[in-house]
């Protein structure tokens, strides 16, 4: 008891000091150059006190239940063997918990705007949902997607580089053609997608699976999941403009 | 007395909002376990309240990050993308001339301290490193990979700032990122090469995107000339790309400084 507390103290104390650095930047903006007072100091507290407890807990739920469940069930997929529901699990994982992220909300709802502005869409609330929720299901489609090549590339053994050079390509080319409005919302898509839960989720599923299927190295075929779920949005989301 | 319940009602909504955002991943994990593994989950006790831990610790986070920093780093963004500011700041200047891109240096400053520290503090990151560090058998270092991406970031964020400053196309930029990235892949070490691409996608998620966001809307709506709509974008992209490069160059250079180290011995 007397050591999971401890050990708890010393959590809290990481996640203090991952957090100082912002403190200080603010800090120091505020006085030296912007020169105004820091407003509300009580509620900077409490609310930093909550990130730094927050963040604690985050970590230690992340080696309890996040990395263990990511793990075991690659583990489990490997060893029935069934490349086919690995590969719809993996799919599920992608468009589930993309479709559902509050950051891809705001950019689509942004992006429908920016067409509606345009003249690409009609300027009316439904005109605008509609175009908002069509963006939405592509990017969550697109993760998905990305999902699936990913777990297949640990299964073979691909390259990550050649695929990500390729989709590099495909973007550098979809540029020329691309609405000039979209180009900005298409990249920035690319890093929205990864939320704070997929992450870790997806790094312990690429590495549970590479480090259980033979002739796999975790450090090699274990990464890059992430890297393919953030270059997929940006391909989807320019076809996307310039199919609307 | 108010203050506290008013805190606790607040706290309560986020709390319900992050579990309707981890709902869909948790029906997923658990449906699959059930129907299609039908094997019980190991220490099925201890992963739940791993989950509870995540969802209130993530809740807690968001909580404090909107009472605490983000009011502040959007004011502070505002702040210092106001003309007044800009232009107080370079005192000899006249009303009518238009502004140099170099009166906006407290800009890029504050876009390069500002993603290096929000990047520090982004759990997703940290989650990624730990994973790293434990499967390379500690050759690459929690900090090390924390601190290279957060370089990365910043320069990604501060040459953004610029970009929206002096107008240059978006794609210019990042065509030569990408051209850099396959020039370093070509001569990093093969196995940092998968890592390296994926902190690209690590960086910008809970703490980094709002502050960042808000300074490139500040930026394109306060800059003359630029559009909010159209230049207010391209920050995100920039602070993805250039973590892929900083992470390589990392790698490349612990990997040279070895086998220096190596020759001498």
């Amino acid at each position: 008891m007397r050591r999971s507390l401890l050990q708890f103290v010393r959590t809290t104390a990481n996640s203090a000091r991952d957090l100082a650095p912002i403190a200080i930047v603010i800090a120091l903006f505020q006085i030296f150059v912007l020169q105004q007072p820091i407003p509300d100091v009580a509620e900077i507290i409490v609310g930093s006190v909550f990130v730094v407890v927050g963040l604690t807990f985050f970590i230690y739920g992340l080696e309890m239940g996040l990395f263990p469940i990511g793990e075991s069930m690659a583990f489990a997929f490997a060893r029935k063997g069934n490349v086919m529901w690995l590969l719809i699990f993996a799919f599920a994982l992608g468009f589930g918990t993309t479709v559902a992220e509050p950051a891809l909300i705001a950019v689509s709802k942004k992006a429908a705007r920016i067409a509606a502005e345009g003249g690409v869409i009609e300027a009316t609330n439904l005109a605008i949902k509609q175009y908002a929720n069509g963006l939405k299901f592509t990017v969550a489609f697109s993760v998905g997607l990305a999902a699936v090549i990913g777990v297949l590339r640990i299964i073979k053994g691909w390259p990550i580089q050649w695929i990500i050079i390729g989709g590099y390509v495909i973007v550098v080319s979809m540029t020329a053609f691309a609405p000039e409005e979209i180009i900005g919302i298409a990249y920035d898509s690319g890093g929205v997608t990864t939320s704070t839960i997929t992450v870790p989720l997806m790094t312990a599923l690429g590495i549970g699976l590479a480090s259980s299927i033979k002739g796999r190295n975790p450090m090699i075929d274990g990464f890059g999941l992430i890297a393919l779920a953030s270059l997929t949005p940006m391909i989807f989301v320019m076809a996307y403009g310039m199919t609307y | 007395m108010e203050g506290i319940i008013d805190e606790l009602v607040r706290f309560a909504i986020t709390f319900m909002h992050t579990i309707k955002d981890v709902l869909p991943i948790a029906v997923i994990i658990f449906g699959f376990q059930i129907f299609v593994i039908r094997k019980n989950i190991p220490n099925l006790k201890r992963v739940l309240i791993g989950f509870f831990y995540v969802v209130l610790g993530l809740a807690l986070f968001l909580q404090g990050l909107e009472d605490a920093l983000f009011p502040i780093g959007r004011m502070m963004a505002a702040q210092l993308t106001d003309l007044d500011f800009i232009k107080h700041s370079a005192e000899s200047l006249q009303q009518g001339v238009a502004i140099h891109w170099t009166q906006y240096y407290w800009v890029y400053i504050f876009a390069f301290t500002i993603g290096f520290s929000t990047t520090i503090a982004e759990p997703s990151l940290l989650a990624v490193a730990i994973k790293a560090n434990e499967v390379s058998g500690g050759s690459i270092g929690i900090w090390g990979l924390r601190i290279a991406v957060a370089l990365g970031v910043a320069v990604g964020i501060a040459l953004g700032s610029w970009r929206i400053v002096t107008g240059l196309p978006l794609h210019y930029f990042i065509i030569t990122g990408y051209i850099i990235v396959v020039i370093q892949t070509i001569y990093s070490p093969k196995m940092i090469i998968p890592l390296a691409y994926d902190s690209g996608g690590v960086t910008t998620s809970t703490v980094t995107v709002p502050i960042v966001t808000a300074l490139g809307i500040g930026l394109a709506s306060r800059v003359p000339g630029r559009s909010e709509l159209i230049d207010g974008f391209g920050l995100i992209a920039f602070a993805s790309l250039f973590p892929i490069i900083s992470v390589l160059a990392y790698a490349q250079l612990s990997h040279w400084y070895s086998r220096r180290n190596r020759n001498v011995d």
